[in-house]
């Protein structure tokens, strides 16, 4: 193992100039002749434009122009942003997909939506003339309840759509399902909320859009996952050919799924710099613009049915969700319910049945997309709940349960109902170590010292799955550097995750050069012919081995010139990738690599099109990965005020092999902590008038530090077969396993009073109430 | 945020001078409130008047069985004080459970108290130890201060100058708070003073009030206990997405009996 290579906890080289203030995003960039633009929203869930006057606005001081949707319109451009999900109905018709409007002509669906771009001389001038344009709303009846959207009486959001139901999806064997569920000893039902989050990165949402006029090509700097994904749609909306077009990502404080679509406020931005050949900025506000705008995640529920044979074996699932949309179907929306969720839905049970139904509502609330675990979290969240109710109502103990029903490592690889093919993994192992590790066996004492304390103690168990997901390709190309530096040109989009350390350490174990002669190069379109971009987990696996390949190629044509430098035969040459040196067989001569790749520019090259020993790869996915694991959570709940206080989390993982534990770790207390996030305190409501009540962090409740214990997290390394590194992907795991563990052992805590269940989030007022109705708290000493 | 002329004034006087010289001008403490309403262009002054550099409105001081803290003492500096904890250790303890760091640095006692957010945690303990509010023109008792939501005695160009905490026997707080502001949705300061028991709550109604059934209560006992069988009634009381006038009620009676508890 070299001192920097695979498997080491190096510190996070990106790090430095994140917290020492010197990171660069997106809002930092200020270019000459800036413009500044504000979005004026509507306050209204759901109203017709009856008239926009914007003369008083645009006269204003300051003002470069107010756009409007019918500026847009008669632009002749579409007015709308795209949806790549194809939909089909269960019946075979097609889905309605009413896609996300730009700036709104004649409605207004959500509290939010985009009514007029106001672009000044300076933010505050935007501000001041946005005050100015005169909108008459003519209020509609609101639709904002997911339940409630489909049903008649319930105004549409779209008059096209009705019902609201966008679509009406399902897979799976209905008539053998429901057979099984028939003929099972035991059916346990569940109906559950997912609730609604935003996602809330620390950095807003930005950019800056740049026009040349001369060579008629926009460049737009903004915070993405991957900006090559933008270039279509970008391109699409302006009317300009894709070369024209170049999306550049600077640094990227936090994205979870959010800051990977293209959205309305990045494309008036691109309009009006064109109209105006000025840069124009935009940086959302947090309450006003973030809550608003940009989409949320989550937001379902869900009735099932899990059934099982005398011996408590798993032989049929049946799944029927209510999928909110929002008031827009939005780039990948449609996906996450239902392909996405489905990859995951048998969790990690051999499910011989399956069923799962998906209607995808639309309501006049802000659109919702992926938002980290995006399906995963829900599809694990449901599962997980429903193992935990059965083992209660079978009187079985809920390990046990599980053990009984884990797809067997023996079994590997193992195609499962919902149609996915899990290549490795040992679930009994890792829920073995998992228990060994939380002091399973100790919790009976640890109950009763909480009870002489007045406080309830429960403990929760959640195995979860997941499967990575995204483009099935990424490319790498290795450069070596004039300046003796080597730099990785990739795809992906690090928006937080060390990328800047892991794929280093990636390069320096397979070409052995200096760790810090190491150069990360992400975030322009126009360096590669495509981009997969950062999420569902697939970053290093896709990128991390795309730079592995390219790798090899280096080594090849190392091979190539040190054979010319030595005057020896290549197959004579070998590579130790330790020392990062090309030697001649059986003598003492050698060179570095760095200098070898120095000399080689000016050495005849390989082949046509070589330049030295610059190389690329491309890495084809054809089975993406599974990382699993067990989470364990005891909580202790404070039954006069209803607090739950998580006392003790045991995270127990599988991402195959593990390049840097460090940041292992760290995105798994992330994650971790997001979901704790679910449970406990985060919740998107609307009232009924599609008003967004909790819409600034005086209400929107984040976890925080002192929220959370100090975790305990291991890893039990099983390689992934479906890649020559073996790994399985981590950045999601986290958010998909912690909320059934700890809304698990919250409904064990309460169990005796005879709660089953408990919704997202596990609010001290929601857990009060559910002890009140069953009045009969244990008293405090 | 809308244009304003900006003033920094070195006297009370020169305050007074300001704020009554302007069509509508609003003093600025720590600016933890003033200065989000201004953003948000909720709120459009003629003038604001920074007291950050009058002398006389800083400093904490005990003045014979009195605590005297400036208008202009951050959360942070009363929660930081040895003197404080001293003399009053539950008004201590209370400071340093406001917000966060960033906001103890920042937000001021008279600031607070001029706002009078029904969900503060000063105002219980303003009521409960029977403080005096006093200004640039008079002094006013605290079971006159409070008269509703964000509402107070002062007038509209009055200014704070300082707090006067008389010395309890003892006193304690506990506090519920709200998950994601931090703010009290329930507070309880429980006193016990020279002139009877006093029970404030903050965070429950529109504005801090006492419980004299408590206070009668905690005089016949002063134990938890004694508070048991009491209850509130939930008609009045706040309600939000955190906590329903119920729960409210219900916490009233559970945080005045940790509040006994924690008496100090
Ligand atoms: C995130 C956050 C969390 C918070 N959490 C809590 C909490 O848990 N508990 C709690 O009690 N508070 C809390 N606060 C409130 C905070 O502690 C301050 O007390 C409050 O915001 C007042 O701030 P300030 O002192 O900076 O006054 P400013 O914002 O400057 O002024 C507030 C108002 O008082 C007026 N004013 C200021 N000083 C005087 C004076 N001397 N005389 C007359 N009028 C004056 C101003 O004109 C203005 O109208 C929180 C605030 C924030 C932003």
């Amino acid at each position: 193992m070299t001192k920097f290579g695979v498997g080491q906890s190096i510190r996070r080289v990106e790090d430095q100039r994140f917290i020492t203030g010197s990171g660069r995003y997106t809002d930092d960039i200020n270019l000459a002749g800036q413009a500044y633009g504000y979005v004026l929203r509507s306050p209204e869930a759901h109203a017709r434009i009856a008239s926009i006057d914007v003369s008083a606005a645009k006269a204003a001081p300051g003002v470069l122009a107010v756009i409007t949707g019918q500026d847009i319109v008669a632009g002749g451009s579409g007015n709308t942003l795209p949806c790549l999900i194809p939909m089909e109905n269960r019946d075979g018709s097609a889905a309605k997909l009413p896609l996300r409007v730009v700036l709104c002509t004649d409605r207004v669906r959500h509290v939010g939506d985009h009514v007029a771009f106001i672009v000044a001389e300076s933010l505050s001038a935007a501000k001041d003339a946005a005050e100015l344009v005169q909108v008459d709303y003519d209020s509609l009846p609101v639709a904002a309840d997911t339940e409630q959207a489909e049903q008649a009486g319930q105004p549409l959001v779209h008059d096209a759509v009705p019902a609201n139901l966008s679509f009406d999806w399902e897979f799976g064997k209905r008539p053998a399902t429901e057979q099984a569920l028939a003929g099972a000893a035991h059916v346990t039902t569940l109906k559950l909320v997912n609730n609604r989050l935003i996602a809330n990165p620390m950095e807003p949402r930005a950019c800056v859009a740049e026009y040349d006029a001369g060579g008629d090509a926009l460049t737009l700097h903004a915070c993405t996952q991957g900006g090559h994904l933008w270039v279509d749609p970008v391109a699409a909306f302006m009317g300009m050919p894709r070369e024209k077009i170049r999306v550049l990502t600077p640094d990227v404080g936090g994205g979870f799924g959010m800051k990977a679509m293209i959205y309305p406020e990045y494309a008036m931005a691109a309009w009006a710099a064109r109209q105006l050949k000025r840069p124009v900025k935009w940086t959302a506000e947090r309450s006003s613009d973030g809550f608003l705008s940009d989409v949320m995640g989550r937001d379902h529920v869900t009735v099932a049915k899990l059934g099982f044979d005398a011996d408590h074996k798993i032989v049929g699932m049946e799944v029927m969700t209510w999928a909110n949309m929002g008031a827009y179907i939005n780039l990948f929306a449609p996906f996450i319910p239902t392909g996405a969720a489905l990859k995951v839905l048998p969790g990690v049970y051999d499910v011989k049945n399956l069923v799962y139904r998906v209607k995808g509502v639309l309501t006049n609330t802000t659109p919702v997309d992926a938002y980290r675990g995006a399906g995963r979290p829900e599809a694990i969240y449901l599962m997980e709940r429903l193992m935990d109710q059965a083992a209660r109502e079978l009187g079985q103990d809920p390990t046990e349960l599980r053990r009984r029903n884990f797809i067997t490592a023996a079994a590997m690889p193992f195609q499962t109902a919902a149609g996915e093919r899990y290549d490795s993994g040992d679930f009994a192992k890792v829920m073995d170590t998992a228990l060994e590790a939380s002091g399973w066996s100790g919790f009976a004492s640890r109950k009763a010292a909480s009870e002489r304390r007045g406080l309830r103690r429960g403990r929760g168990m959640s195995y979860y799955i997941e499967s990575t997901m995204g483009d099935p390709q990424e490319m790498a190309r290795i450069l070596f550097m004039e300046d003796g530096t080597v730099g990785v040109v990739v795809g992906t989009q690090s928006n937080g995750q060390g990328h800047e350390t892991a794929y280093v350490q990636v390069l320096v174990d397979r070409l052995g050069v200096p760790f810090d002669k190491v150069k990360i190069l992400q975030g322009d379109s126009a360096s590669l012919p495509f981009g997969g971009g950062t999420g569902g987990s697939r970053s290093l696996t896709a990128a991390g081995w795309a730079i592995r390949d390219a790798s090899e190629v280096v080594i090849e044509r190392g091979k190539h010139y040190a054979a010319r430098e030595f005057e020896a035969a290549a197959a004579d040459i070998e590579f130790s990738r330790a020392e990062g040196s090309f030697k001649v067989v059986g003598t003492d001569r050698q060179i570095g690599i760095l200098e070898l790749a120095a000399k080689a520019r000016a050495m005849p090259a390989p082949a046509e099109g070589v330049a030295g020993m610059d190389a690329e790869a491309t890495a084809k996915i054809d089975q993406w990965t599974f990382p699993n694991g067990c989470h364990l959570a005891e909580v202790e709940i404070d039954p006069e005020t209803g607090v739950t206080t998580i006392d003790r989390y045991i995270a127990v993982d599988d991402f195959g092999v593990v390049v840097n534990p460090m940041l292992v770790a760290g995105q798994v207390h992330g994650g971790v902590v997001q979901g704790i996030g679910q449970a406990l305190y985060e919740h998107a409501v609307y009232d009924e008038f599609g008003q967004l009540v909790s819409g600034s962090f005086m209400d929107y409740c984040m976890p925080r530090a002192d929220n959370v214990p100090a975790m305990e997290v291991r890893t039990v390394e099983i390689p992934c077969k479906n890649n020559p590194m073996g790994i399985k992907g981590c950045g999601e795991a986290g958010s998909v396993a912690s909320p059934a563990a700890v809304i698990n052992a919250i409904i064990d805590a309460l169990a005796d009073l005879g709660v089953t269940a408990v919704d997202m989030p596990a609010t001290p007022l929601r857990i009060w109430q559910l002890i009140q109705e069953r009045r009969q708290p244990i008293a405090a000493e | 945020m809308y244009a304003f002329e900006f003033h920094r004034p070195s006297s009370v006087a020169d305050a007074i001078a300001a704020l009554k010289a302007a069509s509508d001008g609003k003093l600025m403490a720590g600016g933890q409130t003033l200065i989000p309403t201004l953003k948000q262009r909720l709120a459009q002054p003629s003038d604001v008047i920074d007291l950050g550099g009058i002398k006389e409105l800083h400093g904490i001081r005990q003045d014979g069985n009195s605590l005297v803290i400036g208008a202009m003492a951050k959360h942070g500096e009363v929660a930081g004080s040895d003197l404080v904890k001293s003399v009053i250790p539950g008004l201590h303890e209370l400071a340093g459970l406001i917000g966060d760091p960033q906001v103890r640095n920042r937000g001021t006692i008279g600031g607070s108290l001029a706002n009078s957010d029904p969900a503060a945690d000063y105002p219980a303990a303003v009521l409960a130890l029977n403080a005096t509010i006093k200004t640039d023109r008079r002094s006013i008792a605290a079971d006159d201060y409070f008269t509703g939501l964000f509402q107070t005695a002062l007038a509209d160009d009055e200014l704070i100058t300082a707090i006067s905490f008389p010395r309890p026997e003892a006193c304690g707080y506990a506090k519920f708070r709200n998950p994601a502001s931090r703010y009290a949705i329930v507070g309880v300061m429980v006193a016990r003073t020279g002139g009877g028991v006093r029970v404030a709550v903050t965070g429950a109604g529109p504005c801090a009030f006492r419980l004299p059934d408590f206070e009668r209560a905690l005089a016949g006992s002063f134990s938890a206990d004694a508070l048991a069988g009491l209850s509130v009634s939930p008609s009045g009381l706040n309600s939000d997405m955190h906590a329903s006038a119920e729960y409210r009620a219900h916490l009233v009676r559970v945080m005045a009996q940790r509040a006994v508890k924690a008496v100090r």
